[in-house]
């Protein structure tokens, strides 16, 4: 690769990293290329703590009300948080991606894993926040051995992910070896062309020799990143150690996680599986129990689902290579097939590594289209991330299409010649391949999303509105992850009473609430999308992984605890306490790890309402995410809901399937506004969704700019009656 | 006659706690089982009996990827 052309420079004083933190976050305005240091603030640490609570702060004060995603101040901020970059316990190096959507026209976070949440820290910041449009694709660069920020031309004409990722390991590193010191974010041409972009955070295996690419998929922040012209951001430091986190008490790091990695070691094999198959173990685990998304999440089961059973995908990916993407994490999920040799696409006849596919991207581009086809799988999951395109939106997304075309509102003249029926396995490659290039009209409407996309369909082509309302799986403007969550109310609010869309990320109460019985009242539900929401954000605040939370879980968990407890894994909840503790020095409880991710969830809800959403309005759901739409559907399983409609105390005598299926919406239905209110009221919001000055007082949010927008979207007729 | 997570089910001499795993179908390795409220170990699940009118609960341990 010839020498890049230097735009722009811009030298820094070395920081030390103390207990967690470096102290100040970088701002680069990549449209003027000027640069600036902030400091971290007392109140910031104790408030927003990090990672997503550090974007999302950044982010409030650097928009306006009126920002939309595509404005030169909407920002694409990563942070990592204090306890990113720990090499003593598995799962530490996540980092947070905070922007307003291009799909929902609101904030989003999405997290990676790989080197470059933890890397960015040790060169010394603890958040990188970029604004601003640039006028040509440019390569941000931070060299954290050297101390300056620079901006280069990018030379790059294929601007895709592997292509850019493996050239920018080589040119800056100085050797094979120092290539680990490095870590490229980018996305590729996709994320220019849909609104699905995803950011690809590298890290390099050096056994694999050739980088591997991690995805913050979700909510279109390589679309932002596109359209700031960003071809890559990319930071360098090298030394990197145990200590680099300059914690408080490395003895407890140390002592908490080789427990942990004693747990992983004895009790993988004979619970989850993670180290040798991954999440991919859910595949058939999900289609036992009609959870596995098949053709646009109308059934839960498919007689098929044995061919992309993990056992298939475990002979496929390479064994007994270390799968970690930060150092020190013994739970390895990051599975590789390596050697594959691509059948079409650009770059059809090479063999490359492709990293995944997860269970998501098993059932988005398997199930979920009929399609049930590994080798397949494995390359639309190349593909997608190669072009920056999320795989959980594209395959959500492609179901929806498919089903589109199946109802006769699409056909081949509309979709350019394509037969876009489940299981088309030619055409729908076919389809991501003109995603990627952006040259085909039809392929440029489908990665608007589903939101969008029902809006075009019915304008453009006619297609019935209604009927689109009723099967496209998405909620403010986010397609479901891969789970159908049409049997449990609990989940309804899992996936539809969230911050920012149908992502699993803030609840998965399925089991918990439809096959353990766990949670029979709307109180209990509510509760358990109070706690498990909360719970879960905290790792996005401090720079961990979720998955060594409870894909794995002390033997004598499910003895020594019952219900509900058990299920939060209170030893490995107190693993968390000790682990903040022991990096910051501080002395926070359990209860107090609660509080912290209480305090951003409600300051992300104001923001939404600060952009014009976060209301009740904003919390639709599609019908088919409650229950059946059409007679197939029932007839699939229709003791189950005969049975279901007899539970509600519904008499189906005599009734068509067609009268049945409207009767169980009905109920359904008013079960969902029972859930929205008991939700609402645990969360201490009013009845419009809005958090209530008392709670944000509560939490110590009460910020002068916070309450005016609360007061300002609030009515006396929203309270609760006492 | 048992109730499993408050569901009846039929009951029969010799029944054990993997039986009614496999008739349920719960195949999820995480899985804790209580017995009238007192836990089973995961490695007992095929020498434990259940008795007639016994309350079995069965914990799926996951809550997401």
């Amino acid at each position: 690769m010839e020498k890049m052309k230097l735009l722009a420079e811009w030298k820094y004083e070395p920081k030390k990293i103390e207990r967690g933190y470096a102290g100040r976050t970088l701002y680069v305005n990549i449209g003027d290329r000027s640069f600036k240091e902030k400091p971290v603030t007392e109140d910031m640490k104790e408030k927003f703590v990090g990672g997503r609570g550090f974007g999302l702060k950044l982010l409030w004060d650097a928009v306006k009300d009126t920002t939309k995603w595509n404005d030169p101040e909407n920002e694409l901020v990563i942070s990592g948080g204090p306890l990113c970059g720990i090499t003593q316990y598995p799962g530490s190096g996540k980092c947070y991606t905070v922007f307003i959507s291009p799909l929902t026209e609101q904030t989003y976070d999405s997290n990676a894993g790989g080197y470059f949440g933890p890397l960015l820290k040790f060169s010394g910041w603890d958040a990188l926040e970029v604004q601003g449009k640039s006028d040509r694709d440019v390569i941000l660069f931070i060299d954290g051995d050297n101390y300056k920020v620079e901006v280069y031309e990018s030379p790059f004409e294929d601007i895709n992910a592997v292509t850019i990722t493996e050239a920018l390991h080589e040119y800056f590193a100085d050797s094979e070896e120092d290539k680990r010191n490095i870590s490229v974010a980018s996305t590729g041409k996709g994320a220019e062309t849909t609104n699905w972009g995803c950011l690809n955070m590298s890290f390099y295996d050096l056994r694999r020799k050739t980088p591997r690419l991690k995805q913050a998929g979700r909510g279109g922040g390589g679309t932002v990143f596109r359209d700031k012209k960003l071809a890559a951001i990319v930071v360098r430091k090298r030394g990197v150690g145990p200590v680099s986190n300059n914690p408080a008490d490395i003895s407890v790091l140390q002592r908490t996680g080789l427990k942990l990695h004693k747990e992983i070691r004895d009790l993988d094999d004979q619970q989850n599986k993670m180290r040798k198959v991954g999440t991919p173990h859910l595949n058939e685990i999900m289609n036992e129990y009609h959870l596995l998304p098949v053709r646009n999440y109308k059934f839960g089961q498919h007689p098929e689902a044995s061919k992309i059973h993990s056992k298939i995908f475990e002979k496929l990916f390479t064994q007994g290579i270390p799968d970690g993407c930060w150092y020190g994490c013994s739970m390895a999920c990051a599975k590789a097939v390596d050697g594959f040799e691509l059948k079409t696409g650009p770059l059809k006849g090479k063999k490359v590594t492709v990293d995944g596919p997860e269970y998501e991207t098993c059932a988005g581009l398997g199930s979920n289209i009929g399609i049930f086809d590994p080798e397949w799988i494995i390359e639309a999951n190349f593909y997608a991330d190669h072009y920056g395109i999320d795989t959980i939106s594209l395959g959500t997304g492609l179901a929806f299409v498919c089903e589109c075309y199946e109802l006769g509102f699409l056909n081949k003249d509309i979709t350019n010649g394509l037969e876009l029926k489940f299981g088309s396995k030619d055409d729908l490659m076919e389809l991501i391949h003109r995603m990627g290039r952006g040259d085909d009209k039809f392929a440029r409407i489908v990665g608007l999303g589903i939101h969008k996309m029902k809006k075009v369909f019915a304008e453009k082509y006619g297609a019935p509105f209604d009927v689109m309302e009723k099967i496209g799986m998405e909620g403010q403007g986010i397609e479901v992850s891969e789970y159908v969550p049409k049997e449990s109310v609990a989940q309804w609010g899992g996936y539809f009473l969230t911050l920012k869309g149908p992502q699993h990320d803030e609840a998965w109460l399925i089991f918990m609430d439809r096959v353990n019985k766990q949670l029979p009242t709307f109180e209990d539900k509510a509760e358990a999308l109070h706690y498990f929401p909360n719970f879960r954000l905290w790792f996005s605040l401090v720079g961990l992984c979720k998955l060594p939370w409870n894909d794995i879980e002390p033997a004598d968990n499910v003895i020594k605890y019952k219900g509900i407890e058990a299920a939060k894994v209170p030893e490995h909840v107190q693993n968390y306490v000790d682990l903040f503790n022991a990096v910051t020095g501080k002395n926070i409880t359990k209860e107090e790890l609660i509080v912290q991710s209480e305090r951003v969830y409600n300051f992300q809800r104001v923001f939404q309402l600060r952009l014009g959403k976060g209301t009740r309005r904003d919390h639709n759901i599609p019908l088919r995410a409650i229950g059946p739409v059409f007679p197939e559907e029932w007839e699939a399983r229709a003791e189950y809901y005969d049975n279901e409609l007899k539970a509600a105390g519904i008499d189906s005598q005599g009734l068509t399937t067609e009268e049945k299926i409207r009767k169980l919406q009905e109920y359904r239905l008013s079960q969902w506004e029972q859930l929205v209110d008991a939700v609402y009221k645990r969360r201490g919001w009013n009845k419009n969704g809005i958090p209530t000055v008392e709670t944000l007082k509560r939490l110590g949010i009460d910020y002068p700019d916070v309450v005016e927008v609360v007061r300002k979207h609030s009515k006396p007729e929203d309270n609760w009656e006492e | 006659m048992i109730r499993v997570n408050g569901e009846e089910m039929e009951w029969r001499p010799g029944l054990t706690v993997k039986d009614i795993l496999e008739a349920k179908r719960f195949v999820f390795p995480m899985i804790g089982v209580w017995i009238n409220d007192k836990p089973v170990p995961r490695d007992k699940f095929e020498a434990t009996t259940v008795n007639d009118g016994d309350e079995v609960q069965v914990i799926h341990m996951i809550s997401g990827g």
